[in-house]
């Protein structure tokens, strides 16, 4: 048995993303390779190759894979994949983007998000934002999965060193153009990747009062986080709603300030390990999945908050 | 130039689903069904376009049973100018879907597919990626802005890292984030005259395409209830929790 996990990585270094994938398929087989698609990347494919079950990576450099298309980088995974019985990738929109694209092409089904290995053929996914996990069985020829990268710890890096094998880049795909990257404003932490979040609701009442979220952000370093009740007042941009039609977070400690907690909100925060709640009214249902609860008034409390922060331990 | 838009029928955004006591399944008796949330964004925006006089034709697909008509008929008011139902009684799965909708694209030619980039129900976002690889087109997933250039897109990207901004010629396939646009509201006028349009019907097995699941369920689960609910009194009390757990970015 031999899996092909695709890396995704920034050119220096592969993102936690990949480690976690890593770590997903070696409870698959102890035969895994890497492919590193990327330009001026002979960093990535060195770090890759000293994960433990790693026993080739494959490395294809080109400008125009700086940024790779799903197109270009389907391809190139079909060009092999025929070789391998499993395909990952992390869930992330590095991956969802192009490996649906190999599944199709090669006619077989794609189990999308992976919590879990149950066994080699049976696999647990959320459905409905997490309100539910079900359990697959499937029988294909090969397995493409994607990993939902908070539900499988991140691979360590070890002694060994395996084979770094260069594959030829093919012939760019014209019909896409890449024009440009924006950075999202890089002062925080990626929501989806922060260790802390912090996030606002409509007890915040105004876009003004939104900032005292921010302060207590900067204290812990965090990245913002907003409930859809927010959003829709105009308090923040939508890029920032947790949520079932947001983004899924599950950092190690997640503040609620002034959250109800609705169950579209709860679906994409309930996997932090640490919940906060800070709320007025003390039958608001965010309590009911907080591990900490504070009753009060939000705008007494964040201050306190930030100053207690202060203080040395 | 027309614009293909497929709508997906689930329970509504608003419902807490019920699982099955046995663990066999999610339990839709009597829950109130809509359209998908993003796919209400992906036809929002072929119906702007269509204002906008940039596209001749907006239609509407859906699949499934044909209790899919309901979804259909709210696309017809919503400004979508014909409707397609791809009749099943089969649990259609993302390939499945992508190979019907292989076949519809190819009788109506789109120069423009819409989709919205996942389903709220199975959460798979697949359907629009497979469809644009079966079609051998090019994609941009995750649209948040689309601009218009002849015979060209320009989509930003909703990614992890930002936005991306990629060119895309036609014909292609596009599946859309929540930031693209905010959907109408339906007026009653409107849904009147959706009344009077007809709702063609294929049966999907005469398509002739492989559309059995693959994925089998062996068990659907509630996930693990949340321990907890300790209520703390004052925020020294509350940093102190948090100190001891070693949460608190030192």
């Amino acid at each position: 048995m031999k899996a092909l996990i695709i890396a995704e990585h920034d050119g220096q270094h592969l993102k936690s993303s990949t480690r976690s994938v890593l770590t997903a398929a070696a409870e698959l087989c102890n035969d895994l390779v890497v492919l590193v698609a990327g330009h001026d990347c002979e960093k990535v494919a060195l770090e890759a190759s000293r994960f433990g079950g790693v026993k080739k990576v494959l490395l294809a450099q080109a400008p125009f894979y700086q940024r790779i298309s799903a197109e270009d980088l389907s391809e190139l995974v079909l060009k092999i994949v025929e070789d391998f019985q499993y395909v990952l990738t992390p869930a992330t929109t590095f991956g969802k983007n192009f490996l649906p694209r190999v599944a199709a092409r090669l006619d077989v089904a794609q189990v999308s998000d992976v919590v879990k290995i149950i066994s080699p053929r049976t696999f647990v996914r959320p459905i409905y934002a997490g309100n539910a996990y079900q359990t697959v069985e499937l029988n294909e020829r090969i397995y493409v999965l994607t990993i939902r990268t908070t539900a499988f710890k991140a691979a360590i890096l070890g002694e060994q060193s395996a084979e770094i094998e260069a594959m030829a880049p093919l012939e760019p795909i014209k019909t896409v153009k890449f024009i440009r990257h924006e950075q999202s404003v890089a002062k925080r932490p990626d929501l989806t990747q922060a260790r802390v979040v912090v996030a606002g609701g409509r007890g915040l009442q105004s876009k003004e009062n939104f900032q005292l979220i921010e302060q207590l952000a900067d204290k812990l370093g965090a990245a913002i986080g907003a409930s859809r009740a927010a959003v829709d007042a105009g308090f923040i941009s939508n890029d920032y709603q947790v949520g079932q039609t947001g983004k899924i977070v599950a950092p190690e400690l997640y503040i609620a300030i002034g959250i109800s907690g609705a169950i579209q909100h709860l679906a994409g925060m309930k996997d932090s390990k640490v919940i906060v709640a800070i709320n007025k009214d003390g039958n608001a249902p965010i309590f009911q999945v907080a591990d900490y609860g504070l009753v009060g008034d939000l705008f007494k409390i964040i201050p306190e908050f930030c100053k207690e922060l202060e203080q040395p331990t | 130039m027309k614009i293909l838009v497929a709508t997906k029928r689930v329970v509504d955004y608003n419902v807490r689903i019920r699982i099955k006591p046995d663990h066999s399944g999610i339990d839709l008796t009597n829950l109130k069904m809509s359209m998908n949330p993003f796919d209400e964004i992906a036809l929002e925006q072929a119906v702007r376009l269509k204002e906008a006089d940039v596209a001749s034709e907006v239609i509407a697909v859906s699949l499934g049973t044909s209790e899919c008509q309901e979804v259909l008929r709210s696309a017809l008011a919503r400004g979508a100018c014909r409707a397609v139902l791809v009749e099943t009684a089969v649990e259609l799965q993302p390939l499945a879907v992508a190979k019907l909708l292989k076949v519809i694209v190819e009788r109506e030619k789109p120069q423009l597919v819409i989709l919205g980039k996942q389903a709220i129900d199975d959460d798979s976002n697949q359907t629009g990626q497979m469809l644009a690889a079966l079609l051998n087109w090019p994609q941009g997933t995750f649209v948040s802005e689309l601009k218009w250039l002849k015979n060209q897109v320009e989509v930003t990207r909703e990614v992890d890292d930002g936005l991306e901004i990629l060119n895309i010629d036609l014909p292609a396939v596009l599946t859309v984030d929540l930031r693209l646009n905010e959907p109408r509201h339906i007026s009653l006028p409107n849904i009147m005259k959706a009344k009077q349009k007809t709702i063609e019907t294929i049966q999907a097995e005469e398509l002739g395409v492989d559309i059995n699941p693959r994925l089998m369920s062996l068990e659907t689960t509630p996930p693990l209830p949340r321990i907890g609910g300790v209520r703390v009194e004052t925020v020294k009390e509350l940093v102190a929790k948090l100190k001891e757990l070693q949460v608190l970015p030192v």
